[in-house]
């Protein structure tokens, strides 16, 4: 392996131990310990009058049964809203097991911990809870409407209410020579990892510590929650993520009822406990996302340039809201996309229904906003008669624009301002690659075989690498392996690959000598989690930081020891020597194995390697400390990376669909992508990351729905009906990149582990519309929604 | 998820099989590929005391195939069935069908007769079995019986077999005359259950007019559905035939209900569709294909 790394497509690191079974999934830890598994509501809306566990208590190899009158002091207390906003004026919580009242379908009431989770499940079935209905809230039209409350206490069922404005809409609307109105519905859907969740905990009674092992996205920040919430100090708390079989954003939400619940009881039980979340307890007790209304009200002039527009979103936030209104916030923002608005408005209101709450998976709003943009542009196009991409063009930010200010505020809290980006050059490469000049000539030929075909296009700018920060620990061990950690959590990106590349490249050593730990709060306490395409661009500068102040001393204490003087010195394949002379040669050169080791001044000799490090083991200078002054032991060091702002990748899509004329049948004809993430660290990686976006983005567009019934069931609540879609489902997918660096990190890397996902339903819309000869307002759709759309249009 | 408890009952011999179901009654259950049986365990909509695999009986793992008709025993996969060449080259739709049941994984573990006793009206199998006549055969400590497919389905996942009865194999028979078969479905995602699907028998005459059309429906009503089209299409030439108006006859007599994957109205439209497509590839197929080399030829659905 060459010491050059950082842009290279190497084979994911991680992957052989993955593939053959190695992983250490949360549900591999811990066989030993006593299993624990929740009653959960089987009613959207109700009071709890009673609760009989008299049928219960017999069972054998029961140990606990708990209700929230158990739980003692903070534990007890609703569960924290982690992300205050001055407009979520009626933000509410659940608690870690319902207290009087349960709002969705699936929400914890009673836990049971037993021998074995069959043991626990029988006792589950023999709880008696009383329910007093109450009638529940199911859909945005119902929430909107507000006859019934889900919270008595949250008038018209609006959590918060949000404006943000740029110059004078109704000025602009008013002057505009044409106004168009959409109305736009996008439905629910969910992150589904194929691991749920799970926690298992480990009360050490002798030295009064707690390790929790936790499928999260967010292992410091549940450290900190469970320390507050089992009133513990934070030092006596180690939280660490195992092996994480997706997270698509649902396991950035902490701490979840369950992981305050299987600490509290093993340490009150003084017994190891853990709970693995089954996929039906994950439908209806982790958390949705997707599902909007949008009223979008454009004017625009004859070239189709925007002047004015007016977004109102209706956002279902579902029972409770412990991830605040990061969603809207987010759709209401990043919906601008390449695209000059003129005047902007954008209001949200975030609206309670007894459902699943929502919080943010994976593109985390940026779909619905992409959706509204994007049907906007071609509503425009239609209205005009121009080609669509003409008027996306015409409407793009140009290069010398950049940075671009919108004048908004970002969900970080920050101006939404645009690094940079070659909107032009990405579009370029998009009609080339899919042929858009083409495509009539080949949507004639397809007519002539009664087939029919349609082309669609959607662009989305993504704010990625949002802060406040990450940091990065780097160390060259005495046998010149290197290891790193970083505090962020990993669930599948691959980031044990990339981050030793950028470590590989600042140290000059071998990818595979690099071994990166992640999400362990041991290794490293200080980190904010992984979600918003953030972990690339932020621990991957904070590491090559670290590394770079460890390439400093080793250059340092390596020339000391050449009689050199650092600057003259470089590291090649893990040796340390003067420039450019051939490694080996006698006096020019040491490998860093030898640094790491004269860099630990010893006493002890307990190998032959720390022999050379003692105070007898070699030449010294008597005349200073063996640690100078402001120096630490050991090759290794910390850094930190806090950007001003998020950075801000972008990409577009292409596709060709057929729709059947006699089956309403979809099917993509190809699909593709061309993405601008910055500077690669990994282009593998960053396709397989693409890749994995669309799947989910072609999900989200044809295929998944959360279908709840007026009483508040999720009536699809398993794979067998909820349908995620197969390798066969996903088109084969073409891409293509611009490196378009970020100046804000120096790196010049931007996010791209949501960007795939963005414009999936809204490309696809375009696509079928372009096919049918009508506009597509709500997604997903199927094909028996397509033949309902063909028969309210065909004259009767 | 995780099944109630139960008593596990492993026998070897057919004997011992039925004499453990008599013994045990309505607490029992039979397990065999375990692709329907376990998820309903797991989520305890179904929790029988009792259990009896029948994955030992190896007497049962065959597949017989002569002019007749293909047998095939209770152990013999999904797999088994679909790739066996001498079934194939007697009554090609069972391969044809069998590609659209669930995925390879699946069909490798799960048994046909399992799933014409789960009788799942979204089964294909099971509408196969009833477009073709077909016969069940079921075995208890009283002995033996066999019945044919319009009396072994009762409704939708129940049947006449009773508690102690295991049933060891079921028979296609092979359609008589000149005839060509197709199975055709529409479903969300390759491998599921269908949101329609059909199979169909086209027999032509001697002077190759269309003598029958028949065609069997699944996720369209509560049980397979086998309708007579043959009157549509009575008398007309293999390929000047008014499908369409088959078509539209089927469609006419099914009556779906919605589900939260289609309307009524989208299936009945499919049925349509599908009949029409259908039986217009299998006339072809029955006036193209006399001997079963050149059935062979003109290839299945795949
Ligand atoms: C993801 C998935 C997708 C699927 N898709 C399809 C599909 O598209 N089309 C389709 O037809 N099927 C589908 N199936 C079901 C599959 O075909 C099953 O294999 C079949 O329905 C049952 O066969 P089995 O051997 O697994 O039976 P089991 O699951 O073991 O048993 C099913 C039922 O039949 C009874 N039973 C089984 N054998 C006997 C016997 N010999 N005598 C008496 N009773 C018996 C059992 O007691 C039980 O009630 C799918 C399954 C899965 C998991």
């Amino acid at each position: 392996m060459t010491t050059k790394a950082f842009g290279e497509p190497i084979a994911r690191l991680e992957d052989p131990r993955l593939l053959t079974g190695q992983g250490r999934f949360l549900d591999d830890i811990g066989h030993r310990a006593l299993a624990a598994a929740f009653v959960r509501s089987p009613h959207a809306h109700a009071r709890i009058a009673a609760i009989d566990v008299t049928d219960a208590v017999g069972v054998d190899g029961l140990v606990a049964i708990y209700t929230h009158d158990d739980l003692d002091g903070r534990a007890g207390e609703p569960l924290p809203l982690l992300i205050p906003h001055e407009a979520l004026t009626h933000g509410r919580t659940g608690y870690a097991l319902a207290k009087d009242e349960v709002n969705h379908v699936g929400e914890p009431i009673v836990m049971v911990v037993a021998t074995d989770r069959y043991v626990a499940e029988d006792v589950c079935a023999r709880i008696r809870v009383e329910y007093e209905f109450l009638p529940p809230v199911v859909g945005i039209e119902a929430a909107r409407a507000a006859e019934l409350l889900v919270h008595d206490d949250v008038p018209g069922n609006v959590s918060a209410h949000m404006v943000q404005e740029n110059g004078d809409v109704d000025a602009a609307l008013a002057a505009a020579p044409h106004v168009l109105e959409l109305d736009l519905d996008i439905e629910r859907s969910a992150s589904t990892p194929l691991e749920g969740k799970g926690v298992h905990a480990r009360w050490d009674a002798d030295d009064a510590s707690l390790r929790v092992y936790t499928s999260t996205q967010a292992s410091t920040s549940v450290r900190a929650a469970l320390a507050a919430r089992l009133e513990l100090p934070l030092d006596r708390v180690e939280v660490i993520a195992p092996d994480v079989g997706g997270g698509f954003g649902v396991k950035i939400v902490h701490p979840w009822p369950e992981e305050v619940m299987v600490p509290w009881a093993a340490i009150r039980l003084g017994r190891e406990v853990k709970w693995t979340e089954d996929r039906r307890e994950h439908f209806v007790g982790a958390t949705h996302e997707r599902g909007q209304l949008q009223h979008v009200k454009v004017g625009f002039d004859d070239d189709g340039r925007l002047l004015g527009l007016d977004v109102t979103v209706w956002h279902d936030n579902g029972a409770y809201t412990p991830y605040g209104i990061i969603v809207p916030i987010v759709t209401t923002t990043q919906l601008l996309g390449p695209y000059k608005p003129g005047a902007y408005r954008a209001e949200f209101f975030s609206l309670y229904t007894n459902t699943v709450t929502v919080t943010p998976y994976r593109g985390a709003g940026r779909p619905q906003g992409c959706f509204a943009m994007e049907r906007t542009m071609d509503a425009i196009a239609a209205y005009l008669g121009l080609d669509r991409t003409v008027v996306r063009e015409r409407n793009f930010i140009r290069p010398d624009e950049m940075p671009y200010d919108h004048g908004l505020i970002f969900q970080d809290g920050r101006p939404l301002i645009y690094d940079s980006g070659d909107y032009p050059a990405t579009l370029d490469k998009l009609k080339k690659l899919i042929g858009w000049e083409e495509f009539e000539a080949f949507r004639a030929e397809a007519r002539a075989a009664g087939r029919r075909v349609g082309i669609g296009i959607a662009c989305y700018v993504e704010g990625t690498g949002v802060g406040p920060y990450e940091g990065g620990w780097v160390k060259v061990e005495t046998d010149g392996t290197v290891v790193a950690a970083t505090g962020l959590t990993t669930q599948g990106q691959g980031h044990r690959t990339v981050f030793a590349q950028v470590v590989a490249e600042e140290l000059g050593v071998p990818v595979d000598r690099v071994t990166v730990t992640t999400g362990d709060t041991r290794r490293f306490g200080y980190a904010v989690g992984t979600f918003a395409s953030r972990a690339a661009v932020m621990s991957g500068n904070a590491l090559a930081s670290a590394a770079r102040k460890v390439r400093q001393k080793a250059l340092r204490v390596a020339g000391e020891a050449l009689e050199a003087d650092p600057r003259d010195l470089e590291i090649v394949d893990g040796v340390v020597r003067v420039i450019g002379s051939p490694s080996g040669a006698p006096g020019g050169s040491i490998p860093l194995a030898t640094v790491a080791v004269l860099a630990n001044p010893l006493r002890y000799a307990f190998d032959r390697e720390a022999e050379r490090a003692t105070q007898f083991g070699g030449p010294v200078d008597i005349s200073k400390p063996p640690v100078a002054e402001g120096d630490s032991p050991g090759l290794e060091d910390t850094g930190f990376y806090s950007p001003p702002r998020s950075t801000f990748a972008n990409g577009m899509h292409a596709a060709i669909v057929e729709t059947d004329p006699d089956t309403a049948e979809i099917s993509i004809l190809r699909y593709c992508v061309v993405h601008d993430c910055g500077t690669l660290i990994n282009p593998r990686i960053v396709e397989g990351q693409i890749h994995g976006g669309v799947a989910q983005g072609v999900g989200g567009a044809l295929y998944e729905r959360m279908v709840y019934d007026d009483a508040g069931q999720l009536l699809n609540a398993s794979f067998m009906d909820f349908l995620m879609p197969y390798a066969t489902e996903v088109p084969v997918i073409e891409t293509d990149h611009l490196e378009t660096p970020s100046p804000l990190n120096p790196l010049g890397i931007k996010g791209a582990g949501e960007a795939g996902v963005i414009p999936g339903s809204a490309v696809l819309a375009s696509a079928i519309s372009d096919a049918e000869g009508f506009a597509i307002t709500r997604m997903p759709i199927s094909p028996s929604d397509l033949y309902s759309l063909r028969l309210e249009r065909q004259p009767r | 998820m995780k099944p109630a408890g139960f008593t596990y009952h492993r026998p070897a011999t057919v004997d011992d099989a039925v004499a453990v179901l008599a013994e045990v009654g309505p607490a029992g259950k039979v397990l065999a590929g375990g692709q329907s049986l376990v998820p309903l365990l797991n989520m305890r909509l179904a929790a029988p005391e009792h259990l009896v695999d029948v994955n030992r009986l190896s007497d049962l793992a065959y597949v017989r195939a002569d002019g007749d008709g293909v047998t095939v025993g209770a152990l013999a996969r999904h797999a088994d069935v679909e790739r066996d060449e001498a079934a194939y080259a007697v009554l090609p739709l069972l391969r044809d069908t069998l590609r659209h049941v669930a995925h390879p994984t699946i069909r490798n573990r799960g048994t046909t007769v399992g799933s014409i006793a789960h009788a799942d009206p979204a089964g294909e199998l099971t509408a196969v079995l009833a477009l073709l006549a077909g016969t069940v055969t079921l075995r208890s400590a009283a002995g033996e019986r066999t019945v044919t497919a319009a009396d072994f389905f009762t409704g939708p996942m129940s049947t006449c077999a009773g508690a102690a009865e295991l049933v060891t194999s079921v028979t296609f028979p092979v359609p008589e005359g000149r005839t060509g078969t197709v199975w055709t479905e529409v479903a969300r995602r390759h491998g599921d259950y269908a949101v329609c699907g059909t199979g169909v028998v086209v027999t032509l005459d001697d002077d190759l007019r269309v003598a029958g059309a028949r065609a069997a429906y699944v996720s369209v009503g509560p049980e397979p559905v086998v309708l007579d089209l043959t009157e549509a299409v009575a008398g007309e030439m293999h390929d000047a035939a008014d499908w369409p108006a088959a078509g539209r006859l089927a469609a006419g007599r099914l009556d779906p209900d919605d589900d939260i994957h289609a309307t009524a109205a989208y299936r009945t439209r499919l049925a349509e569709v599908l009949t029409t497509r259908a039986l217009r590839e299998a006339a072809g197929r029955a006036a193209g294909a006399t001997t079963a080399a050149r059935r062979e030829a003109s290839g299945g659905d795949q």
